[in-house]
């Protein structure tokens, strides 16, 4: 199917958010209909203030069979987690 | 069995319609400000809703997931500025019709719409061409009607302003692509041009109704709105590398009711629900 448009992936920042989220993939000729079509698919009830896209090709993921080595050795390290602190009561809510 | 809606060919249909039972009320008196009101916003509304309607037919139908979204979305914020319109009609006539009432229960004669949104979808060249012919009016339409001297057509105008600010962007963008692109895409989008020219003359023929509001500065004068669109089509098409036909020939008469073949078919599909089961809901 060497004539499918490529594909893009979709950010969107959200009317409260800080962080651009990601929310999807789209085909689109060009970067600018990728955010045309961005808006379009993505922004129909009023979800974002702010869209970015980048060409899926252009991002390097990890292996999903490096998960293993990747992440597992983190996983029995909670002193890594900052559970070991007596908090204050006047704090609250952290 | 009863005819669900009396046929346009029907010779006496005109009469009928005329003497069913309505609402008690008193129509509003021909060239008076309130039925001149009236015909004006039922011709903007007419627009949309029939425009909307057509577009919508493509749901499901898109050459590509994303178009069919946008296109969906332009068909409802379409329907949605008919409510504005239709609903404000129906408060200025005062015979309690609402929006869906005009929507639903009118037949073709009191339909106001342009000929060229009633023209068929065709390929997605000729949708995409005919959005652009009327985007190209409706853009400068409402940016005059923000300035109208009745504060309730002003403010729909901005809010409906605001979608159609993309609707001309994006039609523009896509005639511009797809004009100079393939050779097969240009083919298409002249061949489309070529064939909605004669529908586009209409919208800048004035008639009695539309002086008279032109004068009271509720509306534009039809003709005042010929030279942005000119400038926007000549602008486009150039850069689209697409012909701007010669002719000057214009079909006209949807605005005063006289439809081509194509409305009573785009009636029956949209009315029908309403029609065969009266006042359902969701």
């Amino acid at each position: 199917m060497s004539n499918e448009w490529p594909l893009w992936e979709v950010f969107i920042r959200g009317q409260h958010g800080l962080n651009h989220r990601h929310v999807g993939s789209l085909h689109a000729p060009d970067a600018e209909l990728a955010i045309r079509h961005a808006r379009d698919v993505y922004t129909r009830r009023n979800e974002g203030i702010s869209i970015w896209v980048v060409p899926s090709s252009e991002i390097t993921a990890s292996a999903p069979s490096d998960k293993g080595p990747l992440f597992e050795p983190s996983n029995a390290k909670v002193y890594r987690h900052p559970t070991f602190y007596d908090i204050p009561d006047e704090v609250g809510h952290m | 069995m009863a005819p669900a809606m009396s046929d346009i060919m029907t010779p006496d249909a005109a009469e009928l319609a005329r003497n069913a039972p309505g609402d008690g009320r008193a129509p509003l008196a021909e060239g008076s400000p309130e039925h001149d009101l009236f015909i004006g916003l039922t011709r903007l509304g007419d627009n949309t809703l029939i425009l909307g309607h057509r577009v919508s037919e493509w749901c499901g139908h898109a050459p590509v997931l994303e178009e069919d979204i946008a296109l969906a979305n332009m068909a409802l914020d379409l329907i949605g500025q008919t409510q504005l319109w239709l609903g404000l009609a129906g408060e200025v006539e005062g015979a309690g019709r609402d929006a869906d009432a005009l929507a639903f229960r009118r037949d073709a004669w009191d339909f106001r719409n342009l000929l060229l949104v009633e023209r068929p979808n065709g390929d997605f060249g000729q949708t995409l061409m005919r959005q652009f012919l009327f985007d190209a009016w409706h853009a400068p339409m409402l940016k005059a009607l923000e300035g109208s001297s009745d504060d309730r057509i002003a403010d729909i105008a901005r809010k409906a302003g605001k979608e159609v600010a993309y609707h001309i962007e994006r039609s523009a963008d896509l005639v511009i692509r797809l004009g100079d692109g393939t050779e097969e895409s240009h083919a298409r989008m002249q061949t489309a041009l070529d064939a909605l020219w004669s529908y586009a003359g209409e919208m800048f023929i004035g008639d009695a109704t539309d002086a008279r509001l032109a004068e009271d500065g509720i509306m534009p004068a039809p003709e005042s709105l010929r030279a942005p669109w000119d400038e926007t089509i000549n602008h486009v098409l150039a850069e689209a590398t697409l012909t701007r036909p010669d002719s000057t020939f214009a079909h006209k008469g949807g605005k005063q009711g006289r439809h081509s073949e194509h409305m009573g078919h785009i009636l029956v599909s949209m009315q029908w629900l309403q029609r065969a089961y009266p006042d359902a809901r969701w």
